[in-house]
């Protein structure tokens, strides 16, 4: 049975990432086939960073990446903190379901709406070429927030009120009470909700083909028109560096998330 | 000389549609050590939310130093509070902690550093400044809340239930502590506890609640000495409350006797109440005694027994350092001056009685038993 186990969970690891392994091997081959490797070589990498497209386009998903999900994160914890502090239960649960609307609906539904809307109040006013960087952010950080809700908003309910009381007590506005004393608390769920929409947006694709023009190209929808064409080697070697990034990140929210957790098991255990 | 810091007037308040507090009004001096004193939802933590504006009345006033301070927000007011929890800072140490309040006020590090070291000596916690609250017993938490309340200098200090989450022996010395920093500041304390020894020993004056009621203010003597109805009577130690009648000043008739007393002022023949103490009856050879009756039960407390004596069906509690054996018909001899009369009120016949108390394991073990309110109550109390 326990050997049996091990295999099984080995086939589930071979499934999930076997294809990332080949595109990762490959990306290091010397020549320009899928069939054989013929040697080790930095030669794609060498060639992705000739490419002056490419790096234009990684360039824009990297700034509109942080700005969107900076945006957002702003946006969502205020949103957290309103949602946190409403008095009526009922009207409280309908807010937290509709801010978590857009997580379930489909990005090609959001992404079709998007652009709809956007050619309307374009077209209302007077714009021609409305879709472009503008439009993208607006998007970006309007599918990240409910995510950023979602990771910050326990933390609120974590939250210990009296020591909110107290920071007042010692002579703190509520505004101030806040930043000094509730905000700290907040931070890794901050953080982690940062770090979600930032993956999410670098890795977007169905929203941003319909709300982008094509003098503002994400990295997704660059690979997307390549491989229209014939895939370039180099493509190889920039979804291995995406995927490493990916990577680094979410082992980065486990870590801020394992912190939060650990100070909170160590207060339990004195208790 | 008029030295009222705090007045509340007529102060009510209701928490979705129940009424918490109707209609408190109290004075409170300066450099008092103050006790509310009463039953959990009794309202006495509401109304020191109110002093400290973390709740606003509905109705009513309150004023501080004459002034009316209603729409004044806590982090104006000259108060601090040691939270029931103590609500550190989870995310700064001790230090920090204590210095919380003197860096909002935007005071120099250097002042800070040595008002912060007093504080810290005063609390005993000198050696622990980079800990974390999280690493701390429970009373040395409640010292850091102490200190960092106290050094805002503020004129009045707010507790509640600080006592709450610690041992016996703690508590005790945390007890002492408190009476000693209270009278080293000069600083008015405004004490909520629901546990009646602490109140007594603790306070300057104690107000007892119950029901969103003020029920008795006094000195602890006189709450103990002379409640004014059968619930102080019950809450401020044991008593048994017994049904009588004032034949005149100076005779109270009980137990189907008639006592020399030192109470007087009622009308003719009227229904009272009369309290008297376990400790205050003396037992006494059947023939000496002024009433006769029959030990149910013999508890051992370590320094006394309590018995608990039938007498005519309605049980005594009695204190003794004497042994009587269970069974054994016993007399009781009461002084005049241990008897107290109280005018009826709407806690008469509810409380002071041990008909129940025997039987109180009894029904603790019988899962099926059925629990009436009153025997529910005093198992509770």
């Amino acid at each position: 049975m326990k050997t049996l186990s091990r295999v099984y969970m080995w086939v589930v690891f071979a499934l999930l990432y076997a294809p990332i392994l080949v595109l990762v091997i490959f990306s290091f081959n010397r020549g320009g086939s899928l069939s054989s490797y013929t040697g080790f070589s930095f030669r794609w990498y060498g060639e992705l960073f000739r490419d002056s497209v490419a790096l234009q386009s990684l360039k824009n998903s990297l700034v509109l990446a942080i700005s969107s999900s900076a945006l957002a994160t702003l946006i969502g914890t205020f949103a957290a903190l309103g949602l946190d502090r409403m008095r009526n239960r009922y009207l409280k649960g309908a807010v937290n379901s509709v801010t978590n609307i857009p997580m379930m609906n489909p990005d090609i539904v959001t992404g079709v709406s998007m652009m709809l809307l956007f050619v309307a109040v374009g077209g209302i006013l007077g714009l021609s070429d409305v879709l472009g960087r503008w439009t993208m952010l607006i998007a970006h950080t309007t599918f990240s927030l409910p995510y950023v809700i979602l990771s910050v908003l326990p933390k609120f309910r974590q939250f210990d009120a009296s020591l909110r009381e107290a920071a007042m007590d010692l002579g703190c506005t509520p505004a101030r009470a806040f930043f000094k004393v509730e905000l700290p608390h907040l931070l890794p769920g901050v953080i982690s909700g940062f770090i979600m929409g930032f993956t999410l947006s670098l890795d977007d694709f169905v929203i941003s083909h319909f709300v982008s023009s094509p003098d503002f190209q994400t990295l997704p929808l660059y690979i997307y028109n390549q491989t229209a064409h014939n895939v370039k080697y180099s493509m190889y070697a920039l979804c291995t560096l995406i995927i490493v990034t990916i990577l680094a990140l979410l082992l980065l929210v486990n870590f801020a998330g394992g912190i939060g957790d650990r100070t909170k098991r160590r207060k339990e255990a004195t208790k | 000389m008029d030295n009222t810091l705090i007045k509340l007037r007529s102060i009510e308040k209701s928490f979705d549609g129940e009424q918490v507090l109707c209609g408190i009004d109290l004075d409170i001096h300066d450099k008092e050590f103050v006790t509310l004193l009463g039953p959990s939802g009794c309202g006495k933590t509401t109304t020191l939310r109110i002093i400290g504006g973390f709740e606003s009345a509905d109705t009513g006033d309150v004023y501080f130093d004459g002034e009316r301070i209603n729409e004044l927000p806590a982090h104006k007011r000259q108060v601090n509070t040691v939270f029931q929890r103590y609500a550190l800072f989870p995310h700064l140490n001790v230090y920090d902690n204590v210095a919380f309040g003197l860096r909002v006020q935007k005071i120099g590090e250097e002042e800070i550093q040595k008002r912060v070291r007093e504080m810290l000596e005063m609390t005993g916690l000198r050696g622990f400044e980079s800990r974390r609250p999280s690493t701390l017993s429970g009373g040395q938490q409640q010292r850091v809340a102490i200190a960092r309340a106290l050094i805002n200098r503020p004129r009045v200090l707010l507790l509640d239930e600080p006592l709450g989450a610690l041992d016996l022996k703690l508590r005790k010395d945390m007890q002492n502590e408190l009476k000693r920093i209270q009278r080293e500041t000069g600083i008015t304390f405004i004490y909520v506890t629901h546990d009646q020894e602490e109140a007594l020993s603790m306070s300057d004056t104690v107000v007892v609640m119950a029901n969103g009621r003020i029920q008795q203010i006094g000195t602890p003597t006189d709450i103990y000495n002379e409640p004014v109805n059968a619930f102080v009577a019950d809450f401020i130690g044991e008593s048994n409350i017994i049904d009588g009648v004032m034949p005149e000043d100076n005779k109270a008739r009980f137990a189907g006797h008639t006592f020399a007393c030192v109470d007087g002022g009622f009308a003719k023949n009227e229904a009272v109440d009369i309290v008297i103490r376990p400790e205050d009856v003396d037992v006494v050879p059947v023939e000496k005694g002024m009433l006769s009756g029959t030990v149910s039960g013999v508890t051992f407390k370590g320094d006394y027994y309590e018995i608990i004596v039938d007498v005519k069906g309605f049980k005594w509690m009695i204190e003794t350092s004497d042994f009587v054996a269970p069974d054994e018909k016993i007399g009781l001899y009461i002084e005049p001056d241990a008897i107290h009369v109280m005018k009826k009120s709407e806690y008469s016949g509810k409380f002071g009685d041990y008909s129940t108390f025997s039987d109180e394991m009894d029904h603790l073990s019988d899962p099926d038993a059925e629990v009436g309110e009153d025997e529910e109550e005093a198992i509770l109390s």
